[in-house]
């Protein structure tokens, strides 16, 4: 969950702010990059991931969900149909944000806010997602330095399987979580594993 | 309403405002095209950034 925002609302109030932030999206959902102010960027980023989230859930629900938000059904349709499949692998950091120097006018500073949309091997982000398990794996050990010597051989059977295909590594991965039921934290890491690559 | 005894002096008054200093911007080399840019903010001369390019970053003489 992001951080609640601190600080005054933009605009004139929370309505306000809340119909800014719903134009943006809409624009940014559109344009795929917007140039704005840097404060609306950074207000903006949680409200466009989450609802990049919503779209790739992809049912009715969430859609009812986005179009709370973003009105035009068009900029909706793109989201689901065209957006949504691109962030397909990409664990979360849908949007960056570039800043471009100070406005002429009022000295504001600016900012690029844009879609990132180069997709994302798969092996890629399962290699990611694996790198992740391992350094939570190795938080939770700190504690516990018996389960370490079981961890670093799941390690090497998860980035074995993240070479070969999808389904594969799933049964590899079941397997190994199967063989270290003695450490519950590794399971869970594994599951995880598991389920991105279910997608 | 509270209101000031006393007339503030040239002097208090410019020393006060002798302390209003400005201070020089940090620059580095853009890699791009090798003019002066603000770290972590887009070339002003070529728009790139880590190897992008944004158009509405390029800045001329006269936009300041």
């Amino acid at each position: 969950m992001p951080t609640p925002t601190k600080g005054p609302r933009l605009g004139g109030g929370p309505a306000h702010e809340r119909l800014m932030l719903a134009n943006l999206a809409t624009s940014l959902f559109e344009h795929d990059q917007i140039t704005t102010t840097e404060a609306r960027a950074k207000r903006l980023r949680p409200l466009a991931e989450r609802l990049i989230t919503f779209a790739k859930r992809g049912d009715l629900h969430s859609r009812r969900r986005v179009l709370t938000v973003v009105r035009d059904k068009g900029v909706v349709h793109r989201l689901f149909t065209e957006i949504a499949p691109d962030m397909d692998l990409r664990p979360g950091g849908y949007t960056r944000i570039v800043k471009i120097g100070a406005r002429k006018g009022d000295n504001a500073p600016m900012a690029v806010i844009e879609l990132v949309r180069e997709p994302m091997s798969a092996k890629k982000a399962t290699v990611k997602e694996a790198e992740a398990a391992t350094r939570r794996a190795v938080k939770q050990d700190e504690s516990k330095k018996a389960a370490a010597a079981t961890k670093d051989a799941e390690d090497a059977q998860v980035e074995d399987a993240a070479v070969e295909e999808a389904p594969v590594t799933e049964a590899q991965v079941d397997e190994a979580a199967a063989e270290t039921e003695g450490a519950p934290q590794d399971l869970s890491a594994a599951d995880e594993t598991a389920t991105t690559e279910d997608k | 309403m509270a209101v000031p005894k006393r007339k503030t002096s040239r002097s208090n008054t410019r020393s006060r405002r002798a302390n209003w200093k400005t201070t020089a911007a940090t620059l580095t080399a853009c890699p791009q095209c090798g003019a002066n840019m603000v770290p972590h903010i887009a070339c002003p001369s070529c728009g790139t950034y880590k190897g992008r390019h944004y158009a509405t970053a390029e800045r001329s003489e006269h936009q300041g």
